[in-house]
């Protein structure tokens, strides 16, 4: 029975919200991605009812039988979740919605998802839509790692800003860069800076194309100077995250690192299968030693319940701490935001 | 005349404690809270950094409350701080408050000047009065020092999360009130003795899962002010603490005295590890750069060879000094294998990027010691990390992925996902 189930994996990002399942052999199953806009846990329960549909389409394969490895799966009811894990800032809220069975940093988890693919992988070039991450691996164990959470400069909101300024969508963008022959030079420090740049370039008359890997080197410069500043970045280099899309920053990455930069099919969902591999590794070490493993997963039932937070300055001290509660179906599920005890107690009792 | 102070850390209550057995009326500005961060941010140069704001949202705090003269320290060096007083006199006066302010510059060998701040803040009372309260100031920082540290050890241990802490503030505010250096030291031994055993008794109540071996162990480095006021540093020892790390600041206030206000034979040894934190620094930083940035150099070398696990750097956001030493310590990290994580820290309280960042690295710094400890192997489970640390529902840590070979496609028609394959590139 433990081999048939499924592991689900949460990545709540700033811009996107990340759903996927794999199975026991840590193959996907399924996948959502959806854009955060602002509401988490909305979007959270939408990815979840997709996932669930996509797992209920999937037909029973009369060809293999149970046990050989694939899921045949009727309908989601039968399909035994054995462990779930949240990742990305929106961790904590995913897994008291959820029921996370692994609470997980991006770090962490990206090291691990890539680390499956590329089991000898030294660099990961992580960039998302509101911050990016570097990550340097020796012999499959994190030693470093960097991250920006401040600045636009290196990360996709500076693409789809500069993508909407020259009218291009994000996809037209990443074809356009590969056409240039003479990329403009941009700055790349500041997005201010590079914007006053690409204006300039294309006043005078430079192509769009060129505008476009400029800015794609642009960023790449400012993402090895910032981030990667004072590191030893060493092949081989995975590049994930929602930008690994772009084949203009892939491009510039390997002009920069003067190698290949392998992008991972699911590159967007690295952080989500990560998450999904660390809740099936804490299930294996937990029955390893003997120990049962009861996942807190919710159900898939769980996107139709009623779900509603509620914040509030608490009064006790100078600190005024602003203390989130979570409510499901009416009934306080989790609360968090203190810097004491205070409000904890209940925080244990409503798991 | 009703004196204030700036906030860092516990030394209000050390400072109350001198001024007020001197006869001095004080008024302790609030403790720096989101308010007293918004004041001091609206009024302060935006490129000041950021105890500079924290100091102002004190004054203001304090003055709001009646307080008539300011006492504040100086510094020298290429660190702001010794310019802040000049610019928090012209802040305040540009605000309308008329507070007096009476800047105690670090002596540097030259008491004279010092004593002389210290004469005219007392109202020359006797000179036997004046040591006397000093006396019993140095007693009660000594106390609340030793305090700080047997929480930083007791935390990553306790089973109920806050009962340490709890015990620490109880700690606290029985020196606070201990009106002799006798009482001072009865009460901090009687709140240690609390704390180890509100951390130690409900651990040891614990038996569920493998035991646990040898917490990790942090040293927190870097700006003084940053490194001693939690409100600065979002916390950082009690986050730590919560993840099952011991943390050691590199400087604690008694040390700082020790070495810079104490004559020889009583700051001996605290001279002693000066001359070694230099050294340590010598091979990648030879001479003082302002505040602590030598130090900090310094202490993360020596962290090395006092086997912590790691090293935390903090600073506040565009700290020269610090940046100095940020620009050096990957290095000190690479040469000696130490991992150091470098914080530069603001005004902001979005708290999710240092979290992750926390977590990352005490990832990082668990993993590293099983693969040295030959764990992982002899576990069988490749990289698997410790039980959680006292029961703080602490996760398994990561592990790498048991089965690295590229799974086969496995079909998925709606989705069209192929498995796990690299991308088209």
């Amino acid at each position: 029975m433990a081999a048939d189930g499924i592991y689900i994996g949460v990545d709540v990002g700033s811009v996107t919200t990340k759903v996927a399942v794999i199975g026991a052999e840590g193959d996907i199953l399924a996948s959502a991605c959806l854009d955060t806009m602002g509401q988490p846990a909305r979007q959270l329960m939408t990815g979840l009812a997709e996932v669930r549909d996509q797992l209920a389409a999937r037909e029973p394969d009369a060809s293999r039988t149970p046990g050989s490895g694939s899921v045949p799966v009727a309908c989601p009811e039968a399909v035994a979740v054995l462990g779930v894990g949240t990742t990305g800032s929106g961790r904590t809220l995913a897994a008291a919605l959820v029921g996370g069975d692994v609470v997980k940093n991006e770090i962490t988890a990206h090291a691990v998802a890539a680390l499956r693919l590329i089991p000898d992988a030294r660099t990961i070039l992580e960039i998302g839509g509101q911050d990016s991450k570097v990550i340097l691996l020796r012999d499959g164990v994190v030693v470093d790692f960097a991250m920006n959470t401040v600045c636009a400069a290196g990360t996709g909101s500076f693409l789809d800003r500069q993508a909407s300024r020259l009218g291009l969508d994000i996809r037209e963008f990443s074809r356009l860069a590969a056409r240039s022959t003479h990329p403009v030079r941009i700055a790349g420090r500041c997005t201010v800076f590079a914007e006053t740049d690409m204006v300039h370039k294309q006043q005078v008359g430079h192509p769009v194309e060129d505008i476009v890997a400029g800015l794609c080197r642009a960023l790449v410069r400012n993402y090895l100077n910032n981030l990667a500043k004072g590191k030893d970045l060493e092949p081989p280099y995975v590049f994930q995250g929602g930008v690994a899309a772009n084949a203009g920053i892939v491009a510039a990455f390997e002009e920069a690192l003067g190698g290949p930069v392998f992008v991972p099919e699911h590159h967007a969902l690295m952080g989500a299968c990560g998450a999904a591999l660390l809740a099936k590794e804490a299930r294996e070490a937990a029955e390893a030693e003997g120990r049962t493993f009861t996942t807190r997963f919710r159900g898939f039932g769980l996107s139709d319940l009623d779900y509603r937070t509620r914040a509030f300055d608490c009064r006790g001290c100078t600190n005024e701490c602003e203390i989130v509660e979570v409510f499901l179906d009416g009934l306080l599920v989790a609360r968090w935001g203190g810097r004491c005890e205070r409000w904890e107690r209940s925080t244990a009792a409503g798991r | 005349m009703r004196v204030t102070f700036p906030h860092m850390g516990n030394i209000w209550i050390i400072v109350k404690t001198v001024l007020e057995d001197l006869g001095l009326e004080v008024l302790v500005p609030p403790r720096p809270n989101p308010k007293s961060l918004e004041a001091g941010v609206r009024h302060s140069p935006e490129f000041a950094c950021f105890p500079l704001k924290l100091n102002i949202g004190d004054f203001v705090g304090a003055l709001d409350q009646g307080a008539e003269a300011i006492v504040m320290a100086g510094g020298i060096g290429p660190c702001r701080l010794g310019h802040y007083a000049q610019v928090e006199a012209q802040v305040l006066k540009d605000l309308g408050y008329s507070a007096e302010m009476v800047v105690l510059e670090p002596p540097r060998g030259r008491f004279p000047q010092l004593w002389d701040k210290i004469r005219y803040l007392t109202g020359h009372r006797p000179v036997g009065r004046v040591i006397g309260a000093l006396r019993f100031g140095w007693e009660k920082l000594k106390a609340l020092d030793e305090l700080d540290k047997v929480l930083a050890l007791g935390r990553p241990a306790e089973a109920v999360r806050g009962s340490a802490a709890a015990a620490h503030r109880r700690a606290v505010a029985s020196v606070c009130q201990a009106a002799s250096i006798a009482g001072t030291r009865k009460a901090a031994r009687a709140g240690a003795e609390d704390i180890a055993l509100t951390a130690g008794a409900s651990s040891g109540s614990v038996t569920l899962g493998p035991p646990r071996s040898r917490p990790l162990r942090v040293g927190v480095v870097g700006e003084v002010f940053m490194i001693q006021e939690p409100f600065a540093n979002q916390e950082v020892e009690r986050r730590l603490g919560e993840m099952g790390v011991e943390t050691r600041r590199a400087l604690y206030l008694s040390d700082w005295v020790r070495m810079h206000l104490l004559p020889p034979p009583v700051g001996l040894g605290a001279r002693r590890r000066v001359r070694r934190i230099r050294e340590a620094a010598r091979p990648y930083l030879r001479h003082f750069v302002g505040g602590e940035g030598l130090d900090s150099v310094g202490e993360a070398v020596l962290h090395e060879s006092e086997l912590y696990d790691g090293v935390i750097h903090i600073a506040p956001f565009t700290c020269m000094p610090e940046i100095v030493a940020a620009s050096l310590l990957p290095e000190v990290s690479r040469d000696l294998g130490i991992p150091v994580l470098s914080l530069f820290l603001d005004e902001h309280t979005g708290e999710a990027g240092l979290v992750t960042r926390l977590e990352a690295f005490v990832d990082l710094l668990e993993r590293r010691r099983a693969v040295r400890e030959g764990r992982a192997d002899r576990q069988g489970i490749r990289l698997r990390g410790d039980a959680p640390a006292g029961g703080h529902g602490g996760h398994p840590v990561a592990s790498r992925p048991s089965s690295p070979t590229p799974r086969e496609a496995h079909g998925c028609p709606l989705v069209g996902f192929s498995g796990w394959r690299r991308g088209p590139r």
